[in-house]
């Protein structure tokens, strides 16, 4: 089974992959087509990871760089978890490959040059004031602690993250986590308006240059504060600072929200009483499943909330379906739809009807928005309804 | 060919507005800036032409807050040459800011003659867009404002224009160069310079910064009181069934005499 493993070699480039022993595993491609026949859009991409390695194995560099076709990759982490050679495909080939695609891109769909632009200027994606990064705070059933209030060390600063903090169903995850985490008695603060977006999508989606400035402004606003640990809500977060920050000298430890509840389980379950009658299907993100083999964590989670019986998807654990949100591909629905491409979420969503639930279950806050687009556009709406795990444990939570 | 391309900074609404205590400006503590919208496709129009005619583009700004950030944008998408002008007051008004442009332009060295001064045709401090038209007068070239598209004669002495109309009208023209226009859009949106060209420009390249040179005195409207706009009143929501809003609706639009 693949592992996801700190990143070695984060300042990699194109040029310099082959002096790297990551880069020079790539050689040893066998061209099985594992990886195209995975990838969720293998049928819609010319350039798959096989025939990618293929052209820059053979000197066709320019042929590899002057087409959009890798825009198309989500970074779902499917080629890298079925590669028979164990290529880092995901995390190290399709990033400095994208790098140079953009770079040569006449002009980059503006729906991904808009997100890119605001992650620059507002350290968010959806261009939302940064002063009111903070704001949900006021409508949260607990206190949440400002880190720079407190003035005290904290056991754990909670970073938010971007969709959780501003997307309003995205904000009903921030308050069922400051309730749960209350419940917990955990000694917790967040950053506010200090907080900006991690920038594992944006590395991933090919722009290193806006990675390195998000980090660096990051790792300067930690370095104002005394913490134990951190914790997130978002997985494309949790893989930032676990495998990516630390080469570059920030190396804290580091939990996604649902884990560390389903760790405390056995302080919270006198506690989840309230019972609530959900048959629920839960989707493995590819970040927090198919990357970190979170599996186990949010399904004991739900399997404790009283009168919640749980029923799998077909494709389920490390051979999830992407919703298509990765990558850069939350910010790129416009280019797919121009393209002719099918959203990666309606598949996931049908795959999820089909089950007979009620709740689709997730721990990831890109999926909120993606899967309940798809349900109003496959007009599921009626029948099915996206939860974060944190909201159906805070629903179960007694007062 | 020579561009030159003028940018400012303008307030950026993304935060909210306040009022300062003086209750006659805006409380500057929160307020970002951000460079004026125009500008950004006046700087895209220049680099379009650049890349079609071998041109050199200089940008020049006043000085104020983040705009560094800009300038070095400007050189990583493709401008040769960056120009910061200290002691511009652009909150001065419009006349008072085409003044010191005037002034300053031909004290930047090798900055004019330019064949073509390329600006944005209005800011959201300046929505009648009364700068570039008094700059180009000052200037003594001609000016055509609200330009959605330039191309340049094979000879370099005159461009083609097209400038909007209301109503989706758009007139063409023909303008001798050297000539001062208002840019409305471009061809393109503004380009996309990953953030590690940036990144290197602010390593190696460099912002020349120079004095403003003092124009003469200009008359200025000084703002004695400003406030938030107060709602006078509310959108009525028609409630009920489809059936119910559309006669409803249906009333009302034959009581104003519409049907």
């Amino acid at each position: 089974m693949a592992q996801a493993t700190v990143l070695e070699t984060p300042d990699l480039t194109l040029d310099g992959l082959l002096a790297t022993s990551v880069g020079r595993a790539l050689l040893s491609c066998i061209q099985c087509g594992t990886c195209a026949g995975t990838c969720p859009y293998g049928e819609v991409m010319r350039n798959t990871p096989r025939r990618l390695i293929g052209l820059l194995r053979e000197g066709f560099i320019e042929e590899a760089l002057t087409s959009d076709d890798l825009l198309a990759c989500v970074t779902c982490y499917d080629c890298w978890a079925k590669c028979p050679r164990g290529l880092r495909l995901t995390d190290v080939l399709l990033p400095v490959v994208k790098e140079q695609v953009l770079l040569r891109l006449p002009q980059l769909p503006a729906e991904l040059q808009g997100a890119l632009a605001n992650t620059l200027r507002y350290g968010n994606p959806m261009g939302e004031s940064p002063r009111k990064r903070g704001a949900w705070v006021e409508s949260a059933p607990t206190a949440v602690p400002l880190l720079r209030d407190l003035g005290r060390p904290v056991d754990v600063l909670w970073i938010v993250e971007c969709y959780a903090s501003y997307y309003p169903r995205g904000q009903d995850n921030a308050r069922a986590t400051a309730r749960v985490l209350a419940a917990l008695d955990v000694d917790f603060a967040i950053l506010g308006a200090e907080e900006k977006c991690a920038g594992e999508c944006v590395r991933l989606a090919g722009e290193k240059g806006l990675f390195d400035t998000l980090r660096e402004q990051n790792v300067a606003t930690f370095g104002k504060y005394q913490f134990g640990s951190l914790l997130t809500s978002d997985p494309h977060a949790f893989d930032a600072f676990a495998f990516v920050y630390p080469f570059l000298g920030f190396d804290r430890p580091v939990a996604h929200t649902t884990p560390f509840v389903a760790d405390r389980l056995a302080a919270l379950r006198p506690r989840l009483t309230r019972e609530l009658g959900y048959r629920v299907t839960y989707h493995d993100s590819c970040v927090l499943g198919r990357h970190n083999h979170v599996h186990d964590e949010p399904r004991r989670l739900l399997g404790a909330l009283p009168g919640v019986s749980l029923v799998e998807m077909t494709h389920n654990r490390d051979n999830t379906i992407c919703c298509g949100g990765g990558g850069g591909g939350m910010w790129l629905d416009t280019f797919y739809k121009a393209k002719g491409f099918s959203r990666l979420s309606d598949r996931r969503v049908e795959e999820a009807v089909a089950t007979g639930a009620d709740v689709l279950a997730v721990s990831c806050p890109y999926e909120v928005p993606r899967f309940e687009d798809s349900l109003k556009v496959l007009g599921y709406d009626d029948r099915m309804v996206v939860r974060d795990v944190m909201e159906l444990v805070s629903e179960a939570l007694a007062d | 060919m020579k561009i030159l391309v003028l940018m400012k900074m303008v307030p950026d609404i993304v935060e909210e507005l306040e009022v300062a205590a003086d209750g006659r400006s805006l409380d500057r503590e929160f307020l970002r800036l951000i460079v004026n919208e125009r500008d950004e496709y006046a700087l895209e129009q220049a680099l379009v032409l650049k890349d079609r005619l071998q041109a050199t583009v200089t940008v020049v700004a006043p000085e104020a807050p983040e705009v560094d950030d800009v300038l070095f944008t400007a050189l990583a998408k493709g401008a040769d040459r960056v120009v910061k002008v200290s002691g511009i007051d652009v909150t001065a008004g419009a006349r008072a800011t085409a003044s010191a442009l005037a002034a300053t332009l031909p004290d930047i060295d090798g900055a004019l003659p330019a064949d073509l001064v390329l600006g944005g045709c209005q800011a959201i401090d300046d929505l009648d867009g009364f700068v570039a038209p008094l700059l180009a007068r000052a200037l003594g070239l001609p000016y055509l404002g609200l330009v959605s598209r330039v191309a340049i004669d094979p000879g370099g002495g005159s461009a083609q224009v097209l400038k909007e109309y209301a109503g989706g009208v758009m007139g063409r023209f023909e303008i001798t160069l050297p000539a001062l226009l208002g840019i409305q859009g471009c061809e393109k949106p503004p380009r996309y310079v990953p953030i590690a060209k940036v990144r290197a420009a602010m390593a190696s390249g460099i912002i020349e910064t120079v004095a403003a040179t003092a124009g003469p005195a200009m008359p200025a409207l000084a703002v004695t009181s400003m406030a938030k706009p107060e709602a006078a009143g509310h959108a009525e929501m028609l409630e009920g069934s489809a059936r119910d809003v559309a006669a409803k609706l249906a009333d009302i639009l034959a009581a104003r005499g519409l049907l």
